[in-house]
C-alpha cells in the first residue's frame, strides 16, 4: 500500500464512490463484478460498462471485530459486514448504528469514508 | 500408475518456538520423517514444500532449495503457496509425479514461523490470504472472515456457538496424549464460551493458535518400496483440490465451501470410494465453525446437519467417526504450511496403528485429510488407505 503508486481500478472506484457516483462492472453478459477486471470470471469476456452502484445494500452478514490488524488499531472494535446489492456483493464497515442493532436484513448504502487509524479510503455502510 | 505410499512421518512439536528459524524447523521435522523410512537420503529425488508467510515472517523467499539443504537432500526443492493449504497443495503435487512415474521418492513437507511476529503482526500475515483491495482494506481479518461465515451459517441453518464450543472441547481432549501439541489442556464448554470475542460469534477459544512448527512425510512409489524393502502400508489412495472465488462476497454461498466440496468430491471418485467408506478424519478447524463446514463439505454430513456433530458425540474418539484425533489446529496447533502435511503423517500413523489415539481406530482402513486457504478459496483433499 504505497501512497505514491496508485491502484488503476480500485482507486477510480473509491474517487466515484466519494463523488456520490458509485458504479460496479457489468460484462455484456450481465454478470456484475468489481474493478480492476480485464475478464468477466463468470463467463470470460472482454467488455465492460461500468453500471450504477444500486443505492440500497442488505446485509447478509456481520461481524464486531474486537481484535484488529495494526493498520485498523483505532477503528476497534468495528463491524464488517457484507451487503448484497443485486448484482454485486460488497464487503465494508458499518457505521451510524450501535454495534448491537446491527442486523442481518438491514438495509445500507455503500460510502467512501476514512479509516480512523490511518486515514486510508474505507467503504463505509450506513443505514439508510 | 504407480501407488503413492507414505514411508515415513516426521512433526516437530507445535508451539511458541519463535527463536527457531523455518529451516530449523523443517529440518527437524524432515529428518525424522527420513528416519521413519528408513530411506536412504540420497535416494530423494525432489522436495515439495509448503509456506506461506516466509516472507514476513523472516524475510525469506525462494525457500524450496534452502529447505532440501535443511533437510541434508541434494535434489531440487520447490515451495508451495496455497495460504493455510499451502502443506496440502505440496502432497498433491508429490502425489501426481510420483503417479505420472517421473520421479519414485519425494520429501514432502512444510513448515511456519509465526509467533516471532507477534499476535498483532501474524494477524496482519494471516490477513493477506484474502483479497487485498476489497477484504483486507475494509478490515477483515482471518478471524472476523469465519466469523461472517458462522453468523451466516447460523442465519441460514440455525445452531448455536454452544454447538460449536463442543467442538474446541473434543479437540482439547483428543490432544491430551499429544506430546507435540501446543495445547495439552482440558477446557470446558464454558471455558469456551466465556473466553473474549475476537470477531463476534468467534471467542479465543473458538479459534486455533498461532503456531510455529514443522511437518514432513516421506512418498515412495509402491514399487520403490517392494524393491528397498520399505514398509509403507499405507497409501494415498485419492487427491481432490477445488477452487472458489477470492473473495467472501464473491462466493456462491457464504456459509458453505464449495471449493471443499469439488475437492472431496475429486478425491473420493479418485480412490474409488466414498463418504461412507471413511473410518477417521484430519479436518482443517481453524476456527470451530470451519470442522462443520469441513464435515459437510466431506459428505460426512448434510448441508446444514453438521452443527451437532461433536455435541452429540458422532465425531469425538469413541464416535462413529472420530475427527481430529490429533486435536486438530484447535489444539495441536497451526503451523500454516505445516499444517496440511501433518494432518497426512497423522492420518498415516492412525491406520499404521503406532499413533498415540490408534486405539480409537484399531479396525480403520480409510481416513481422510481436508486442509482449507483463506476463506477457503482453496481446498485440499485426500484419501488415505491401508493398502498392505
Amino acid at each position: 500500500m504505497s501512497d505514491e503508486t496508485r491502484d488503476a481500478g480500485f482507486d477510480e472506484f473509491f474517487e466515484a464512490l466519494a463523488d456520490g457516483e458509485g458504479y460496479y462492472l457489468e460484462c455484456e453478459n450481465g454478470h456484475g463484478s468489481l474493478p480492476p477486471r480485464s475478464v468477466c470470471p463468470e463467463c470470460g469476456v472482454r467488455e465492460f460498462t461500468e453500471e450504477p452502484l444500486p443505492v440500497a445494500g442488505e446485509v447478509e452478514t456481520f461481524t464486531v471485530t474486537r481484535v484488529a490488524m495494526p493498520d485498523f488499531e483505532a477503528d476497534e472494535p468495528y463491524v464488517t459486514a457484507v451487503a448484497d446489492f443485486g448484482p454485486i456483493r460488497l464487503t465494508g464497515q458499518v457505521r451510524g448504528v450501535d454495534h448491537d442493532e446491527v442486523a442481518v436484513g438491514m438495509v445500507v448504502e455503500a460510502v467512501a469514508e476514512e479509516r480512523e487509524t490511518t486515514g486510508d479510503p474505507l467503504l463505509v455502510f450506513r443505514p439508510r | 500408475m504407480p501407488d503413492v505410499r507414505v514411508a515415513g512421518t516426521g512433526i516437530t512439536e507445535f508451539g511458541s518456538a519463535p527463536e527457531r528459524t523455518g529451516r530449523d524447523l523443517f529440518a527437524e521435522a524432515s529428518a525424522d520423517a527420513l528416519d521413519d523410512a528408513g530411506v536412504d537420503r540420497a535416494d530423494v529425488e525432489s522436495v515439495f514444500y509448503g509456506n506461506f508467510m516466509g516472507e514476513l515472517a523472516e524475510h525469506q523467499g525462494h525457500q524450496g532449495p534452502l529447505m532440501a539443504e535443511a533437510a541434508g537432500v541434494d535434489a531440487p526443492g520447490t515451495r508451495f503457496e496455497a495460504a493455510c493449504c499451502s502443506g496440502g497443495a505440496a502432497v498433491r503435487n508429490a502425489v501426481k509425479d510420483i503417479r505420472n512415474g517421473e520421479t519414485d521418492v519425494i520429501l514432502v513437507g512444510g513448515a511456519e514461523r509465526m509467533t516471532n511476529l507477534g499476535t498483532a503482526g501474524a494477524t496482519e500475515a494471516l490477513a493477506i490470504a484474502a483479497d487485498d483491495l476489497w477484504e483486507v482494506r475494509a478490515g477483515v481479518t482471518f478471524p472476523g472472515a469465519y466469523a461472517l461465515m458462522e453468523q451466516a451459517y447460523f442465519e441460514e441453518y440455525g445452531g448455536s456457538r454452544e454447538d460449536l464450543a463442543h467442538v474446541a472441547v473434543k479437540n482439547h481432549e483428543n490432544a491430551l496424549p499429544n506430546d507435540r501439541a501446543q495445547f495439552q489442556k482440558e477446557i470446558t464448554v464454558e471455558d469456551v464460551l466465556g473466553a473474549p470475542m475476537v470477531s463476534d460469534p468467534i471467542g479465543m477459544y473458538d479459534a486455533c493458535p498461532i503456531s510455529d512448527g514443522a511437518a514432513a512425510v516421506l512418498l515412495v512409489s509402491d514399487e520403490y518400496a517392494a524393491e528397498n524393502d520399505v514398509e509403507a502400508p499405507v497409501a494415498i489412495t485419492g487427491t481432490g483440490q477445488g477452487g472458489d472465488r477470492m473473495a467472501l462476497h464473491d462466493r456462491d454461498h457464504l456459509a458453505r465451501t464449495p471449493a471443499a466440496d469439488a475437492a472431496a468430491e475429486e478425491a473420493y471418485a479418485d480412490a474409488g470410494v466414498g463418504p461412507d467408506d471413511v473410518d477417521v478424519a484430519e479436518v482443517h478447524d481453524c476456527f470451530t465453525i470451519a470442522e462443520v463446514l469441513a464435515l459437510e463439505s466431506l459428505g460426512l454430513y448434510d448441508v446444514g446437519e453438521g452443527m451437532a456433530a461433536a455435541r452429540e458425540g458422532e465425531t469425538t474418539a469413541d464416535g462413529d467417526v472420530p475427527v481430529n484425533l490429533s486435536g486438530g489446529l484447535k489444539a495441536k496447533g497451526h503451523p500454516v504450511g505445516a499444517t496440511g502435511v501433518s494432518q497426512v503423517a497423522e492420518i498415516a500413523e492412525l491406520l499404521r496403528g503406532d499413533h498415540f489415539n490408534s486405539e480409537y481406530v484399531a479396525d480403520a482402513t480409510l481416513g481422510v485429510t481436508h486442509n482449507a486457504g483463506g476463506t477457503v478459496a482453496t481446498a485440499l483433499v485426500h484419501v488415505l488407505e491401508v493398502v498392505e
